[in-house]
């Protein structure tokens, strides 16, 4: 394989892990946003049981996209993190607070109040930095030799902010259709309700990204809009058209579990359409994949472990997510 | 420049608080992880259920201390990106990799068999779930052997060359990289380590339980076992520690001085410094009180050796000697005191006084905690030690971090100290409170924690 190759691979292996983090913890850090919502007792704890026994395994993947990013792209690793100093470490001190305030609400009932309010905290705090990093990235970094070239709130500008604020409507909606899916009853009719008014929220939301976007950089309009690339992008926003329609026609008509496929497509949509804009630059417009990836031995070298572990991860995962398939329920899944 | 320093000097106490914290609780759990081990083949071989209980009863333990070691390590993994973001770019090549291996294990770990372990015993049978408690042991001993060869590569760079821009690149073998000078030997002491803090802390426990009742057959066991390992491991660590103190005499001596305090060159032996005032700026350790030639005698095994100082080094590679000084006797004291310990814990079972000495009890409650001050003093000898590199020799601390503002670093430091302390205290009082129970027949998982997450769990296990 030659150099050229590896680094599209190992692109590829760092965008699965990325994709499956924001799908899977997507959803459990949205019912976090949603859980003052919820009514304390029955449906805080049905709520909560849908996701305890995968929301670590699904948090996992972001230590796999950043130890990926480290070991495969330095150079990406070393300019984003930087950038983003700000956001990252108000990220990971979110995942720390909801983390953790898991395993003791159930452990100290007598507190249970704080850590519910700290598992919400977190949540929201750790979605905001990963949406607002988002759009500092695609707005653009400042590098120079190597290097990041800019200040500490560099990452802070309208366009970030608005990102920052559809993943976590994007979040609140893949938590509020998961719980369509996984409970029953009250909290069921609950879950729907918020799902339909949070789909209109997220599609507003995207639709703002997406007129936003190729006005930040000329490459952008370019890639989306000059013929004949128009006849192939022009399908992504047709697809959204289309899953946003199934969206409301199935939660209207009382499905329980297509809601939430909808909402899975829409994010895999919106994730071509970031591929679309970008690739193959891992910062929009200053490192490609090549420049920013490690020599062949290192990327050849992890491509081993990768290659055996990573697919016994994906079946593991998907057994489990089959194990615990039925209705979470106030005492577990039954 | 003032400032650049001030963001350097901040993100380094940020990132050793932060790897700090995260330390204690791999230490633990690959401990206990092995005694979780040790108590499961027991009871399958001998059939007494006092083994299983006592089984369970640490398995909840082991699964919030682990549960706190994957969020703490999840930090680290950005810790290197956000603080030192050259270092990340120049040495990600070799180091990214070995990282990436021990994410894809403890991964690999998590999501196969810690669930079975935590969960399953009911829903597979005894030997596939013994098997899971072997894959967890094993798991976290792979784990700390690719971080551990990760960080030795750091003092002991091996099987690279650098780049045209400036990247430490893999030149040889990846053996080369993997087995480097210093690895065995600080793999050795790390894991003796993780042992040793595990059964003091299951000593502690098992002497805390005896002192309000000396029959409990669960505290007699936990403390017989404890103290057994304590008398075996504390002698193999000290040897562990003085042949790594060797390996880094030929590989790192400026460190070893720093540790000694020797800042001048002792060409007919030196002396062993016990107490005194280390201070780089005279040069000197004030009221110092020495044993004369006993240096030479335990670094050298020849007590006319001649030792050179630091000042045969040049000023600006010393480490800051006053904090080495001082962690490695801090360290070195408490390996002793355990050391004592198991000596006294063997003198008590000669004389058939072993569950009747209250005073060895209280020693060993009081001696609990001592472990996670041992490994914690020992690496801040080891990794302050290194500097004023990153990777020994070859990159300066000074030229690896990122390109930080002071404010960020500093307002993230205050963060981080908050909220650790805030969440993990919780942890470790919610772990108190465990060992506070006493362990009873038939112990199982409360029938209230049912939804508990560490891992990927099978399903009906935790539902009763």
């Amino acid at each position: 394989m030659s150099a050229n190759d590896l680094a599209v691979v190992w692109a590829g292996i760092i965008a699965l892990a990325v994709f499956a983090y924001v799908v899977m913890d997507g959803f459990d850090l949205g019912i976090g946003i949603l859980f003052p919502i919820f009514a304390v007792g029955d449906e805080r704890d049905q709520a909560m049981n849908s996701i305890a026994p995968v929301w670590d395994g699904n948090e996992t993947w972001l230590v796999l996209g950043g130890g990926g990013l480290l070991a495969a792209f330095p150079l990406a690793y070393a300019i984003i993190l930087p950038a983003t100093y700000p956001l990252m470490i108000a990220m990971l001190l979110g995942l720390v607070f909801r983390g953790v305030a898991f395993e003791f609400r159930w452990r100290d009932a007598e507190h249970r109040r704080y850590w519910d309010a700290a598992f919400t905290l977190g949540s929201v705090i750790a979605a905001a930095a990963q949406g607002i990093t988002l759009g500092a990235v695609l707005k653009g970094i400042r590098v120079a030799h190597n290097a990041y070239a800019g200040g500490w709130l560099d990452w802070l500008s309208p366009f970030s902010l608005l990102t920052g604020a559809s993943i976590v409507l994007g979040y609140a909606l893949l938590g509020a259709t998961w719980l369509v899916w996984k409970t029953e009853g009250g909290a069921q009719q609950h879950a729907r309700r918020m799902a339909l008014r949070l789909g209109a929220l997220t599609l507003i939301a995207m639709v703002a990204v997406s007129v936003a976007t190729p006005f930040l950089q000329y490459d952008y309009w370019r890639r989306w809009f000059t013929l004949p690339n128009v006849f192939l992008t022009a399908q992504v926003p047709l697809l959204v058209i289309i899953a946003a329609g199934v969206f409301f026609w199935s939660l209207r008509r009382g499905a329980e579990r297509l809601p939430f496929l909808m909402v899975l497509a829409l994010f895999l949509l919106n994730f071509i359409g970031l591929g679309v804009s970008v690739f193959p630059y891992l910062v929009p417009r200053e490192v490609t994949i090549w420049d920013a990836a490690a020599p062949v031995r290192s990327q050849e070298f992890m491509l081993v472990g990768a290659a055996i572990i990573v697919p016994i991860i994906i079946g593991y995962t998907a057994w489990a997510y089959w194990v615990f398939r039925g209705k979470a329920g106030t005492h577990g899944y039954h | 420049m003032f400032d650049s320093l001030n963001a350097v000097v901040l993100a380094r106490a940020q990132f050793g608080f932060t790897v700090s914290f995260h330390f204690i609780f791999p230490a633990f759990s690959i401990g206990l992880a092995s005694y979780l081990l040790v108590l499961e083949a027991l009871w399958l071989k001998t059939g007494k259920a006092l083994y299983l209980d006592l089984f369970m009863y640490w398995l909840k333990i082991f699964a919030v201390a682990f549960g706190m070691g994957v969020v703490s390590g999840i930090v680290m993994s950005y810790q290197f990106g956000t603080n030192w973001s050259v270092y990340s770019q120049k040495v990600g090549p070799i180091i990214g990799p070995l990282m990436a291996y021990e994410v894809l294990t403890a991964f690999f770990l998590e999501a196969g068999f810690l669930g079975v372990m935590l969960f399953g015993m009911s829903k597979v049978g005894k030997s596939l779930h013994f098997f899971a408690t072997c894959m967890v042991a094993l798991g976290t001993l792979i784990s700390a052997t690719w971080i551990i060869s990760a960080n030795s590569w750091m003092q002991t760079p091996t099987g690279f060359a650098i780049n045209s821009s400036g990247q430490f690149v893999p030149s040889g073998a990846w053996s080369t990289i993997l087995f480097n000078p210093s690895f065995p030997y600080r793999l050795v002491h790390t894991v003796i380590g993780a042992y040793l803090t595990t059964a003091l802390a299951v000593g502690a426990v098992g002497a805390w339980h005896l002192r309000r009742n000396r029959h409990d057959p669960y505290a007699r066991t936990m403390f017989s076992m404890a103290m057994w390992m304590a008398a075996l491991v504390a002698p193999m660590q000290i040897l562990a520690g003085d042949t790594q103190g060797l390996n880094t005499l030929h590989y790192q001596p400026a460190k070893v001085l720093a540790m000694e305090g020797d800042y001048d060159r002792n060409p007919h032996g030196a002396p062993l410094i016990l107490f005194g005032m280390p201070s780089n700026a005279d040069a000197t350790v004030r009221d110092a009180v020495e044993i004369p030639r006993l240096g030479s005698l335990v670094l050298l095994h020849d007590p006319n050796a001649a030792l050179p100082g630091l000042k045969d080094f040049p000023r600006d590679q010393w480490p800051p000697v006053p904090i080495v000084f001082w962690s490695f006797r801090i360290m070195v004291a408490l390996g002793m005191s355990m050391l004592a310990l198991g000596v006294w814990s063997l003198v008590a079972r000669a004389r058939g006084r072993l569950f009747e000495w209250h005073w060895l009890h209280r020693a060993a409650i009081l001696m609990g905690p001592s472990g996670f001050v041992a490994v914690i003093a020992g690496w801040v000898t080891t990794e302050v030690g290194r500097q004023p590199y990153t990777v020994y020799g070859q990159l300066l601390t000074a030229e690896s971090h990122s390109p930080l503002a002071a404010p960020a670093v500093a307002a993230s430091l205050v963060a981080f100290v908050v909220v650790y302390f805030a969440v993990f205290g919780a942890g470790t009082t919610y772990i108190l409170r465990m060992m506070n129970r006493v362990p009873e027949a038939r112990e199982r998982e409360p029938a209230h924690v049912p939804q508990h997450a560490a891992g990927i769990t099978p399903a009906p296990g935790i539902n009763r």
